[in-house]
């Protein structure tokens, strides 16, 4: 086994050995611009991208032109929200989304609003991390234009209630943006069948390279329009300009590809691992609670919180283990996890968590290390901590006046 | 973000980690920090003819809040009452080479060390030990 073990796979994940021989070709041999349209160096690079195209559509059950290639997930949640409040704009301003949504959605929203460009709704969240359907639907004015609520949770791993919510938006007449980039690849995507307008994912959370992505946009029942937000050669069908980094999609189109082929065996066998990492914790470590939903959440996705020891000291113990905090001190706000504070998570505890992330390439082996490794630390971090001395003295830590600083 | 060799010295060997009892005669107890604010810094020290012989520290917090305890333990013991007054929080960040996201880490193990020396001075003042 080698060490340092990845995972945080919801982070990004390693590319697949098999994605990155099927873009080798298309950096010196086969480098043609898929715009070139009358040589043959541009036709090579057309039909590389309008394949992955193919492959990337049948993953989330749509048609190739139904795809729209970007750098990444970002800048879909910008292009989806954006183009849809310029376009639709005279129907009305009004946005509704969720508080536990990645932050290219929330802070595109909140940019929006802070302009005046759009009134926006931010749903809560049960205490599992779900969002509840009637709360959008009873969240829809005449002037909703948008409804914005992603698949799977990028810390907690908790799956939305999407088919329902896309039954609502098509029932209303509302367009349905999901961001789906902890989704696809991972859990079955059907945007027919979710009722899904427009869907962000981006490729390299599948094995795929970093640096591009996707915009599903819906062409019948209804026909979706988008407001560019970036101007040129009008690539994209006008929807985003810009040349086409045709390794980088033949790369994403492969990774679609294997997911298609292997999500089924692979979502069990990674269940089954983080099934075991999590009990083998729990059984060891007293006051050691869950985070997000217990069964509903995606394969990959473990979120704890120790009771007593901080996250980034946690991290620091465990450091031949890369794994997330929703602890402040990991993050540049020095605000613990927002989604954790959606789900009524207390502050302390906020801090105390763990996100573990396991992904394809994880083994058992590292797997049972992990186990080891987390409750010697979380045990010697308590022994060192004295709100776990206090507690164990029979403090009410709730009681106690604290000195904050 | 990368931490300082000696932030991880201390974090992986504590120095002085550990408890005095409260009551135990010549020692001085300081708590700072709230759990809400992801930091709890617990720092005693026993005296002596007004000299500090034995610190200890326990912490909930970041690995630069419990290297400065740590740090702040090693630098108490031997001190007078009045050179222990006298250690600062950016005497800490030098020695640790905390970067300012973590300043608030030392400046907690000052806090510390007064709440404890104040402790200390109650206590030997003849009044009733704070049950805190």
């Amino acid at each position: 086994m080698k060490l340092p073990i990845f995972l945080d796979n919801h982070s990004t994940t390693p590319m697949d050995p098999r994605v990155l021989e099927a873009m080798l070709p298309y950096f010196v041999e086969k480098f043609g611009n898929a715009a070139s349209r009358n040589h043959a160096f541009g036709w090579a690079a057309e039909e590389a991208v309008e394949n992955a195209r193919k492959q990337i559509a049948k993953l989330i059950k749509a048609d190739s032109k139904e795809i729209v290639f970007t750098s990444g997930a970002t800048e879909s949640d910008n292009l989806a929200i954006k183009g849809v409040l310029e376009m639709y704009k005279e129907k009305g301003t009004h946005i509704i989304t969720s508080s536990t949504e990645h932050r290219a959605v929330l802070d595109t929203a909140k940019s929006l609003e802070a302009k005046g460009l759009a009134t926006v709704t931010y749903l809560p969240v049960d205490k599992r991390g779900m969002v509840n359907p009637d709360d959008v639907r009873n969240a829809i004015t005449d002037k909703t234009i948008l409804i914005s609520v992603m698949l799977a949770n990028n810390e907690i791993g908790t799956i939305n209630p999407v088919q329902e919510i896309g039954k609502i938006a098509k029932e209303k007449g509302i367009l349905f943006h999901c961001d789906a980039t902890q989704g696809v690849g991972k859990i079955p995507v059907d945007v027919q069948a979710m009722g899904i307008d427009l869907m962000s994912f981006s490729a390299h959370k599948i094995y795929g390279p970093k640096g591009v992505g996707a915009l599903y946009v819906r062409k019948k029942n209804p026909r979706v329009r988008i407001s560019a937000q970036m101007d040129g050669g009008g690539h994209e069908r006008g929807m985003r300009s810009g040349t086409l980094p045709v390794p980088l999609i033949v790369g994403f189109g492969k990774a679609c590809e294997i997911c298609d082929q292997e999500m089924a065996k692979e979502s069990i066998r990674l269940a089954a691992m983080r099934d075991r990492l999590e009990a083998g914790i729990m059984a060891a470590l007293e006051e050691s609670y869950l985070n997000g939903h217990p069964t509903n959440r995606l394969p990959g996705n473990l979120n704890i919180s120790f009771a007593y020891v901080e996250g980034e000291s946690l991290l620091m113990g465990m450091k031949d283990i890369a794994l997330s905090s929703g602890s402040a001190c990991t993050s540049a706000t020095l605000e613990p996890s927002y989604v954790l504070r959606a789900l009524g998570v207390g502050v302390e505890l906020a801090h105390s968590s763990i996100r573990f992330g396991l992904g394809r390439f994880n083994t058992d082996e590292e797997i049972d290390y992990t186990i080891t490794k987390v409750i010697e630390v979380v045990t010697k971090l308590r022994e060192m901590s004295p709100l776990y001395e206090m507690a164990k003295e029979g403090v009410d830590l709730k009681s106690v006046q604290w000195a904050a600083h | 973000m990368a931490y300082s060799d000696k932030v991880v010295d201390h974090f992986n060997n504590p120095r002085n980690m550990g408890s005095f009892k409260k009551d135990e005669d010549g020692v001085g107890t300081g708590m700072v920090g709230a759990p809400e604010c992801g930091d709890v810094m617990k720092l005693q020290i026993k005296v002596q003819n007004d000299t500090i012989v034995d610190a200890k520290f326990k912490t909930f917090g970041c690995g630069s809040a419990i290297a400065s305890s740590s740090l702040a333990t090693e630098w108490l013991k031997g001190k007078t009452i009045e050179e222990a007054q006298k250690i600062k929080n950016t005497d800490i960040v030098q020695e640790l080479n905390l970067p300012p996201v973590k300043i608030h880490c030392s400046v907690l193990a000052e806090d510390a060390i007064k709440a404890a020396l104040a402790d200390y001075q109650k206590k030997a003042d003849g009044q009733p030990a704070d049950a805190k």
